[in-house]
C-alpha cells in the first residue's frame, strides 16, 4: 500500500543563543489511509516538535527550518513555499492540539471560527458557510448545532470543546489528521467518548491519524504503529501488538515496568532508574545507557542504529544488544526474564 | 479495626450563587452534599471521580480550609468543627497537603531551606536556624534528596524532584495525615512510579495516613487501601479498594471503569 505521507530522516533544531539543539533527530515513519500511529514518549522527548515541524508551524526563531523530507502527493512539503503550504496546512493536514481552550479564540463565537475555515478553504461564504458549520458541528455529535454557532467557548464544556476543535479540523476533510494529545485535558469518560467519535470519523473518511499521546492505555486503544520516543529519536517502531506485547528495547520495558497496574494490587513499583538528560548534558552514544539497567561499555560510544527485530512486521530497536554477540545475548536474557513479568 | 484518625459525617458545602446590585441569593452550588468517610491510623483512603464532582472540595472542607455547610468532623476524636481558629492552628501542623503542581506550590523567591523550614518555625518546632537547618536536612535525606540542595531555588529541579520537595514540605511537621490533592497527576509515567514509591515508603516508616485524590484508577488501586467514589457531592460507591476493582457495585463506577483505556491483542 502506498503511504500518503512519508516521512524521511526528519530534523528539527533549535538555536537558542549560541547552541543549537536537535528536538527532532532523523525520524522516519509513513502514514497509511485509515491507519494510525501513535507517538508516543514522555514529556520533553519531542512529539509535538515532529507534529509541530510537519505542520511547519515551530516560529523562526528559534526553530531552524526543518531539514528532511516529507512527502505528500510526490511533493515535498518542506521545500515548498509559505503560500503553498498554506493552501494544505488545514485543507490537507489538519491538526488538533491538546488544550481546547486556549486554542479556541475566546473572543469569537465558535460559529464565527467555523465560518473561517469555509472562507479560507472551501470557498463558502454567508449562509452556504454557516450551514457547513453547523453540518460539522452534527457530525461530532453535537446536538442543535444552528444555536450553538453563536456560543463563546468559554460556554462550552471541555469535551465540547474538544469536539468542535475536531469539527474544525475535519471540516476540509483532510487526508491526514495529527492529534496533539488530544483528550489529556479530559476526564475519563470523556475521553473515551472523544476517542470513539475519532475513531468512527476516520472509518468513515479513511484518513491517516497521526496520534501524539503519553497514555500508553490511549495508544492500545487507537493505534496500528506505534513509535516510541526518548530525547528526540524514536527508539522502537513497530505494530502495536509488538509494543505492547514484545517490547524490546529497554527503554519501552521500563516504561511498562512503572505503570501502576489496573490489573492487580502489586507491590513496589519499578520506575526507570535516573533522569531524562536534558539538551545540555546529553550523553555519548545510546542516549539511554546511563540509565539502562543492561549497559554495556559499546552503549557508552558508538552511535547505535536500528536493530531489526522482526522483519516482516518492521518492528526496529535502537538498541545494540539485538547486535547478536554473545554479551549481547546474555543480557538480551535478563531483558526476556523482565519482560515475563510484565 | 484501629480507632480512626480522621472521621467525617454528613459532610455538607453549598455555594451560594448571587444574583444582581444587592446580591441576593438566589440559589446554591451543592458541592459536597453530605458525604460520610473516615480514615483509620495508617491507611489510604483513595477518591476518585471527574473533575467538578467535589473531590477537592470535599478533601478541603474535611479540614476546614473551607468552611462546611454542615456535618461533623473528628480528628483524633476531637471535634474539628467546634474547635476555634486559634485552636485549629495547633491541629493544622498534623494534617498537610501536596497539590497537584509542585512548583506553583512551591515560593519561587525561596530557597529550598526557608520553603521547608517556614512552618518549622512557624509552629515553633525549631528554635534556632541551625537546628532549622538540621532537620531540613533530614528532611531532604528523607525524600532522597542531597542536603546540598538546601540553598537553590525550585526552578532549578526538575517536576519530579519539586514534587519531591513539595512532600518533604508535608512531612517535615512529621504530620499524621497528608492529603495528596491529585500530587501525581502532572507527572510522567517514569517519574510517576518514583513518587509513587516515596509515597508508599514514606507511609511504612512515618506511619501516615494518605487521602489520596486522583482521576487516575490505576494509581489508586496501587495505593489506597479504601476507595471512596465521588459523583456529583455525593459518594456513590465506597469500599475496600480489591472488592470495589473486583465487584463494581455502583453503575456510575462501571462506567468509570470501563472507560479507562486497556491494553488488550488486536490479532
Amino acid at each position: 500500500m502506498e503511504p500518503i505521507l512519508k516521512v524521511r530522516n526528519l530534523k528539527t533544531r533549535l538555536k537558542i543563543g549560541n547552541d543549537i539543539w536537535t528536538v527532532v533527530d532523523n525520524l522516519n515513519f509513513d502514514l497509511f489511509h485509515g491507519k494510525t500511529l501513535a507517538l508516543v514518549g514522555e514529556s520533553g522527548c519531542g512529539k509535538s516538535m515532529t507534529a509541530l515541524s510537519l505542520m511547519r508551524i515551530l516560529p523562526n526563531p528559534p526553530a531552524l527550518p526543518p531539514e528532511g523530507e516529507v512527502i505528500y502527493q510526490g511533493t515535498n512539503l518542506l521545500a515548498l513555499s509559505e503560500k503553498e503550504m498554506r493552501k494544505i496546512r488545514g485543507a490537507k493536514i489538519a491538526m488538533i492540539f491538546q488544550d481546547p481552550m486556549s486554542s479556541l479564540n475566546p473572543v469569537y463565537t465558535i460559529g464565527n471560527q467555523l465560518v473561517e475555515v469555509a472562507e479560507l478553504h472551501l470557498d463558502l461564504y454567508g449562509t452556504d458557510a454557516l450551514n457547513k458549520a453547523a453540518e460539522v458541528l452534527t457530525n461530532v455529535g453535537i446536538t442543535n448545532a444552528k444555536q450553538r454557532l453563536n456560543d463563546y467557548p468559554h460556554q462550552l464544556s471541555g469535551g465540547l470543546k474538544q469536539r468542535v476543535m475536531i469539527a474544525m479540523a475535519l471540516m476540509c476533510e483532510p487526508d491526514v489528521l495529527i492529534a496533539d494529545e488530544p483528550t489529556t485535558a479530559l476526564d475519563v469518560t470523556v475521553q473515551a467518548q472523544v476517542l470513539k467519535l475519532i475513531r468512527e470519523l476516520q472509518e468513515k473518511s479513511g484518513m491517516a491519524l497521526l496520534l501524539i499521546t503519553h497514555d500508553m492505555g490511549v495508544v492500545s486503544e487507537m493505534a496500528d504503529d506505534v513509535i516510541v520516543m526518548y530525547t528526540a529519536q524514536g527508539v522502537e517502531k513497530g505494530n502495536a501488538d509488538d509494543i505492547f506485547f514484545e517490547c524490546a528495547h529497554p527503554y519501552t520495558v521500563g516504561l511498562f515496568q512503572s505503570r501502576p497496574s489496573l490489573q492487580q494490587q502489586r507491590g513496589k513499583l519499578q520506575p526507570i532508574p535516573g533522569q531524562v538528560p536534558t539538551f545540555q548534558h546529553m550523553p555519548s552514544g545510546c542516549r539511554f545507557h546511563p540509565r539502562c539497567p543492561y549497559v554495556m561499555e559499546k552503549c557508552k560510544k558508538e552511535v547505535i542504529p536500528d536493530f531489526i527485530i522482526l522483519e516482516q512486521q518492521n518492528h526496529t530497536a535502537k538498541c545494540v544488544l539485538y547486535d547478536g554477540t554473545e554479551e549481547s545475548e546474555l543480557n538480551l536474557t535478563r531483558l526476556n526474564k523482565v519482560k515475563e513479568t510484565l | 479495626m484501629t480507632e480512626p484518625l480522621l472521621e467525617v459525617k454528613g459532610l455538607k458545602k453549598y455555594f451560594p450563587i448571587y444574583k444582581g446590585l444587592f446580591r441576593k441569593e438566589i440559589g446554591v452550588i451543592k458541592a459536597v452534599d453530605g458525604i460520610d468517610f473516615n480514615i483509620p491510623q495508617g491507611h489510604v483512603l483513595g477518591m476518585v471521580g471527574e473533575s467538578g464532582c467535589g473531590k477537592s472540595t470535599a478533601a478541603r472542607t474535611a479540614i476546614r480550609l473551607i468552611e462546611p455547610t454542615a456535618g461533623s468532623i473528628s480528628f483524633m476524636g476531637k471535634s474539628l468543627t467546634a474547635m476555634s481558629r486559634k485552636e485549629l492552628k495547633s491541629v493544622r501542623k498534623d494534617i498537610q497537603m501536596v497539590f497537584q503542581d509542585p512548583y506553583a506550590s512551591l515560593n519561587p523567591r525561596k530557597t529550598i531551606r526557608e520553603n521547608i523550614g517556614e512552618a518549622l518555625i512557624f509552629h515553633q518546632l525549631v528554635s534556632s536556624y541551625e537546628e532549622q537547618g538540621e532537620r531540613v536536612a533530614e528532611v531532604l535525606h528523607k525524600i532522597g534528596l542531597s542536603p546540598d540542595v538546601m540553598n537553590r531555588y525550585p526552578h532549578e529541579f526538575s517536576g519530579g524532584q519539586q514534587q519531591r520537595i513539595c512532600i518533604g514540605r508535608a512531612i517535615s511537621l512529621n504530620p499524621k495525615l497528608i492529603i495528596c490533592d491529585e500530587a501525581v497527576s502532572s507527572l510522567d509515567v517514569s517519574i510517576q512510579a518514583q513518587i509513587l514509591n516515596l509515597l508508599h515508603e514514606l507511609k511504612e516508616t512515618l506511619n501516615l495516613s494518605y487521602l489520596f485524590i486522583s482521576h487516575d484508577l490505576a494509581v489508586i488501586r496501587h495505593l489506597a487501601d479504601q476507595v471512596a467514589v465521588l459523583y456529583y457531592g455525593k459518594i456513590v460507591e465506597y469500599r475496600p479498594t480489591e472488592e470495589l476493582f473486583q465487584n463494581p457495585q455502583n453503575e456510575y463506577t462501571r462506567t468509570l471503569l470501563a472507560a479507562i483505556p486497556k491494553m488488550k491483542r488486536k490479532k
